[in-house]
């Protein structure tokens, strides 16, 4: 990697943090505050992308592609199905209650809470071993490394050392999908 | 590494604009005149009944759900296959098991007739 890149990756990955991190917040607020259940369910998509372009700046690419696979292109869908599906409740207002404010502080505090407490233990390790904004060097492999290298690792480590648990994710699989069609069946009878 | 993201980005705010430009550009040259007819939602030229939201059949839901497992099994093939060329025939076994362990779900699925369109 020449100099002039690395200005550039530097240069860009800050506004652009920004730009998603501000996109992020407000379509995650729109998801809670919009009254039409189904526009929620839009801006969810949008903030789901935005988390995958943050998961990008950190070189998390394959973690990015699964963002998208999985949480845009199938959990953000199903929901979707879900909506469509319930009784007509697609297209009109939705009820909201303020009943349950004082759990909803509680939890909103107890998860910022957490959140910030892993960051600040998490952000030595990585501000350590990383040469400023973005958490370089926290990978397994080399710093400064192909995307396609970090994909590859990953492939590697899944197919040697955790074997195990890569055959163990097909049985849950298994298990989640019987489990689907067993409820689904149970619900049409 | 980000930089090469940069068209990607480029690419999303053309995207947005071509979309904001045609939607500006269409409304200042059309005449404004809305008819019951023409305000209809266009669906390929078939006369659309009642309105778009309505309730979807449930036998929609269990393909979906179907669908969200082994787009999540898909994923998993993505990194094997990159590293598939340093590894070989055994990464090839362990593959085979993993699917063939999701195709009894599929086979399952099947036999119990929730593929079938009833």
């Amino acid at each position: 990697m020449d100099m002039f890149q690395i200005v550039l990756d530097e240069l860009s990955a800050r506004p652009v943090f920004w730009f998603l991190s501000i996109i992020m917040l407000v379509s995650g607020f729109m998801v809670v505050t919009l009254k039409n259940i189904f526009h929620s369910a839009i801006y969810l998509i949008l903030c789901l992308f935005s988390v995958a372009g943050i998961f990008i700046l950190l070189e998390a690419e394959f973690l990015a592609a699964a963002q998208v696979l999985i949480y845009v292109g199938a959990v953000a869908i199903l929901m979707i199905f879900a909506i469509m599906l319930s009784t007509n409740v697609s297209g009109k207002k939705t009820m909201t209650t303020q009943n349950g404010l004082p759990v909803a502080i509680i939890s909103a505090v107890f998860a910022l809470g957490t959140i910030a407490l892993v960051i600040m233990t998490k952000l030595n390790i990585v501000m350590r071993g990383s040469d400023g904004f973005i958490s370089k060097g926290l990978w397994i492999g080399e710093k400064g490394q192909l995307p396609t290298e970090n994909i590859m690792l990953i492939g590697k480590y899944l197919m040697t050392e955790y074997m195990l648990p890569f055959e163990v994710i097909s049985v849950l699989l298994l298990a989640s999908m019987i489990g689907a069609i067993a409820l689904a069946r149970n619900e049409r009878s | 590494m980000v930089a090469e993201y940069l068209s990607v980005l480029v690419f999303i705010f053309a995207g947005i604009g071509i979309v904001l430009f045609t939607f500006l550009l269409s409304k200042l040259i059309r005449p404004h005149n809305p008819y019951p007819k023409k305000n209809a939602n266009y669906e390929c030229a078939e006369e659309p009944v009642g309105s778009s939201w309505f309730k979807f059949n449930n036998r929609f839901y269990i393909f979906a759900l179907i669908f969200v497992i082994f787009d999540v099994e898909a994923i998993f093939l993505f990194p094997w296959a990159v590293a598939f060329g340093e590894l070989g025939l055994y990464a090839l076994i362990e593959m085979i098991i993993f699917i063939l362990i999701l195709f009894f779900g599929l086979f399952y699925a099947w036999r119990k007739g929730a593929l079938k369109w009833v």
